[in-house]
């Protein structure tokens, strides 16, 4: 089966007022995936998502569904449905009434109505609470309504705006895995919203990154993680150290890079020598030793350690006093207060381009959570 | 797309909005244009209005009679708010204190009375305080009293009347502003040593004062218009404002000048209202 | 042991000025119950002559006040029933949607609200004169639809609040139209609301002296009944339906009320 791409979201622009909310947005969804749009807050993905939903229109651009154009489609004939962060679940039906409330509107025989809605209670494991009303349901089940109700109508897609936010962190653990479950057993495309990297990261098959109502990277989550695109990205998902600086040599795809504090190394192609350059390293990627390693001359010193159980954190500080995260296996422990020099495998440095727009201090920046 | 924004957004706006906006305009805001304008004008020799630009209607609002009317409206008004607060508070107090089950049946127990129609009722006030009436003969049967004595056609029995007719309307917003009271702040207050006194005016009456003044407006403004009940106890020795302008648009037949009269209770509303609101007055408690 | 009893003795203080308040309110209303009951034959109709049942049975025979009742009874009806469409659905909009001159509106919903009374009655007589309305049922119920819109809109107002929006979207959402999402979700989650201004709007129709008295025409509502014989003494036979209307509103809220309760008892 092709995975061709079951939604389209072609150059589109929202504006509010004269609030730019999404700018110039481009996203594939294929059919069958599991994506999620990732970003902070106010950052313009529920805005994307309310518009592939119908609820807004985009001021400029085009979305295809099923290669069919929503421009003139009504949120109620859109074969798409939508978990709300709020649920929505309707106070004065029951269960059941919330989740055959589509059927029936659709005017389904009454037989098949209560089959499907059982199906679906059982497929979201709520059997037996299809006469409890919304008001005497926790989180987690009403959740599970929110869910039912919206899978009834096998829609082509399932939209989820930070469905799982209002639930307690061991609920929505479990709660992922169980719409990872639900998704692959239905091979539903899910098109899933979060401020949550972690989240992200477990369950999508892809992840696409916003920011300031710009799309910033699309891929899948190793990538995301292990090549960022920018600066925003890579601070954004999970920790890193950020350094700032130009590439003073190029040597094949070794690349070494002059920042404040001294030269560091990293692995990467298509630079050239004078470029200014952002460069990632992970806290879990550091190295340290008393002695300098080849083509890294950075210096500091120990100034904290912390035990979390199954690793140990330590930060090491630069003589210009910026602050720089490692990451090491429990154990190991750091000369306290002692010099360090700081050193990575070339490979595991990321190499980013400027933005225009992002203005550049050639001084290196270490970014913690 | 032009289409769908119609449908999606001014339709909705149109479909919804659109009636009470045409009934606001056409029964609200025309007809208190057209009262102002009335005001201004002039009628012939028939009483037919003619609209020609005068101010004699405002001239003859200033004419003794009617100034003396409009201090003795604006006195019954007060007293009868004044009234209606001073009994309502405690009561209010007190009815918003009990238990939640009895709670309800005394608070429907302020409003049952009102099932039956205000006319009638104050017609009953009328059989209770006449000369032949059922005090009269009770305070005679205790010989209390040698000969009857005469309780109505005067200002206090016209206080009276406004005040029963508004009762409610005092109650209601009180009691909405003290059963938000918190019951643990009059304890914090006591426990830190203040009085029962003390208390009240530290705390209590900042925190309902919202009440108090919504309640005083929604007695006070209608007292000056309410003529059937002067008309009734107060048998024609204590006219409101009202008065005067039901006199015009029936048996006097000057409608402007009952207009330019209608004018001044308009503008005593409004000037009420705006330092209502000025003291944080929320409009919302006026209306329910 | 001294607490105790300033405590208790507090508390019948209190019972007891309550009690009075509510002697105060409910004493006309006895007058008017036993008054029903008085076998007087002579205007005004204020001594007492024996207890009698006739006026019960007269009352049927009273044709023009049985008249004015059922005008009464169908300007009420008629008028919140258009009141309470009007008013919710304005509600409704006034929440959902952003649009220039809803300030006005909300200024304009205030006035019927706070002005008194007989500046819209006369105002509306004015108007319904100069264009030719015909007084009557049909002005009595523009006049009588005006003053309970406010009320209404007040009322589904006050449920709004905390109503969430989404539900909506999600029925929307769910493959239903804007028309069928308002009957289905929209109106049974706001009934509450609606249904507690239509009973404020019928209350205050059916009590209505003022405004009525300046648009009626020659159309009499037993307000206004009662009003024109006030001057010969109000006949036994108008105290009768009086009672009789507090006995059945009385006992249609007990029976509301309790079937209310019965109803969540049953639910939980």
């Amino acid at each position: 089966m092709s995975k061709h791409a079951l939604v389209q979201i072609q150059k589109i622009n929202k504006f509010y007022g004269s609030n730019h909310v999404v700018r110039d947005l481009t996203l594939d969804v294929r059919e069958g995936e599991f994506l999620t749009i990732l970003g902070s807050s106010g950052c313009g993905k529920t805005t994307t998502l309310r518009m592939v939903a119908g609820f807004e229109q985009p001021t400029d651009g085009k979305i295809f569904v099923g290669g069919v154009d929503m421009a003139e489609k009504e949120p109620y004939e859109r074969d798409v449905n939508t978990v709300f962060q709020s649920y929505a679940l309707f106070p004065h039906m029951s269960v059941f009434g919330n989740i055959a409330y589509g059927l029936r509107m659709k005017r389904i025989p009454k037989k098949e109505i209560r089959k499907r809605v059982m199906d679906i209670l059982d497929l979201v494991q709520l059997g037996g609470f299809e006469r409890r009303m919304p008001a005497q349901l926790s989180g987690g089940q009403k959740q599970r309504v929110a869910i039912a109700r919206a899978l009834i109508n096998r829609p082509k897609v399932l939209l989820l705006d930070e469905p799982l936010s209002a639930l307690d962190l061991k609920l929505r653990k479990q709660m992922q895995l169980e719409l990872k479950r639900l998704q692959r057993k239905l091979d539903i495309t899910f098109i899933y919203v979060t401020h949550d990297q972690e989240e992200a990261l477990s369950m999508s098959d892809r992840i696409a990154v916003m920011h300031d109502g710009m799309l910033e990277q699309v891929g899948v989550p190793k990538e995301i993680y292990e090549a960022p695109a920018s600066k925003f990205v890579a601070t954004f998902i999970g920790e890193t150290n950020l350094f700032e600086g130009m590439v003073s040599a190029v040597d094949g795809d070794a690349v070494s890079v002059a920042v404040e504090s001294g030269t560091i190394c990293g692995r990467a192609e298509g630079f050239q020598k004078g470029e200014v350059v952002a460069v990632s390293v992970r806290p879990e990627r550091m190295r340290y030793s008393t002695s300098p390693v080849k083509g890294f001359t950075i210096q500091g010193v120990v100034r904290e350690q912390i035990y979390v159980g199954s690793v140990l954190k330590s930060i090491v500080v630069l003589p210009n006093g910026h602050e720089i995260k490692l990451e090491r296996l429990a154990g190991d422990v750091l000369p306290m207060d002692g010099p360090v020099y700081l050193s990575w495998q070339p490979q595991d440095a990321r190499l980013i381009h400027p933005r225009d727009q992002e203005v550049y201090h050639a001084v290196e920046t270490a970014v913690m959570e | 797309m032009s289409k769908h924004k119609f449908r999606a957004s001014t339709l909705p706006v149109l479909a919804t909005v659109g009636p009470v906006s045409l009934w606001l305009a056409f029964f609200v805001a025309i007809p208190l244009l057209y009262v102002l304008v009335m005001s201004f004008c002039s009628i012939d020799e028939n009483y037919n209005v003619v609209f020609q630009f005068t101010l004699a209607n405002y001239r003859n609002l200033l004419d003794v009679n009617y100034l003396q009317i409009y201090v003795q409206s604006i006195l019954i008004a007060f007293f009868a708010t004044a009234f209606c607060l001073v009994l309502g508070y405690p009561f209010a107090f007190l009815i918003s204190r009990t238990f939640q089950s009895r709670k309800t049946i005394l608070y429907m127990m302020v409003i049952i009375p009102f099932w039956t129609n205000s006319l009638i009722r104050i017609y009953g006030w009328r059989t209770f305080l006449g000369a032949s009436g059922w005090l009269n003969r009770a305070l005679t049967a205790l010989h209390l009293i040698d000969s009857p004595v005469e309780f109505l056609f005067n200002r206090g029995a016209t206080v009276l009347g406004m005040a029963y007719v508004l009762f409610p309307f005092m109650v209601l917003p009180l009691y909405t502003a003290i059963e938000k009271l918190d019951q643990s702040q009059l304890e914090v207050s006591a426990d830190l040593g203040a009085r029962g006194g003390a208390t009240f005016f530290n705390v209590v009456l900042p925190q309902t004062v919202s009440g108090v003044f919504s309640g005083c407006i929604m007695v006070f403004i209608p007292s000056l218009g309410y003529f059937y009940v002067a008309d009734i106890l107060g048998g024609g020795n204590s006219d409101v404002i009202g008065n005067l302008i039901e006199r015009q648009f029936q048996s006097g037949n000057n409608w402007p000048l009952g207009a330019a009269l209608s004018i001044i209770l308009i503008a005593v509303t409004l000037l009420l209202v705006k330092l209502y609101q000025k003291c944080g007055g929320d409009m919302q408690s006026l209306g329910v | 042991m001294r607490r105790k009893k300033s405590e208790r003795l507090r508390r019948r203080a209190g019972a007891v000025y309550c009690g009075l308040i509510y002697a105060f309110l409910f004493l006309p209303i006895v007058v008017i119950v036993v008054n029903s009951f008085n076998a007087t034959e002579s205007k005004p109709y204020l001594s007492w002559k024996g207890f009698t049942f006739d006026w019960y049975g007269r009352l049927l025979q009273n044709a023009a006040l049985l008249d004015s009742f059922r005008n009464t009874l169908l300007l009420a009806a008629v008028s919140t029933i258009l009141s309470t469409i009007i008013g919710t659905i304005a509600a409704v909009g006034m929440f959902k949607y952003r649009f220039r001159g809803k300030s006005v509106i909300d200024a304009l919903l205030y006035i019927p609200v706070v002005i008194p009374e007989i500046v819209l009655g006369i105002a509306l007589l004015t108007l319904f004169a100069t264009v030719n309305i015909p007084r009557g049922m049909l002005s009595l119920v523009l006049a009588h639809v005006t003053f309970c819109i406010p009320f209404v809109i007040f009322n589904v107002r006050a449920r709004l609040d905390g109503y969430d929006q989404s539900i909506e979207e999600a029925s929307m959402d769910l493959g239903v139209g804007r028309l069928k999402t308002f009957f289905h979700i929209t109106l049974p989650v706001l009934a509450p609301g609606i249904g507690g201004g239509a009973l404020l709007a019928f209350t205050l129709s059916i009590d209505d002296v003022i405004v009525s008295y300046f648009t009626n025409g020659q159309t009499k509502t037993f307000p206004l009944k009662v009003m024109e014989s006030i001057k010969s003494g109000v006949a036994p036979d108008v105290n009768a339906l009086s009672t009789l209307i507090l006995v059945f509103t009385v006992l249609l809220v007990v029976l509301t009320q309790s079937g209310l309760i019965r109803r969540l008892r049953r639910k939980r």
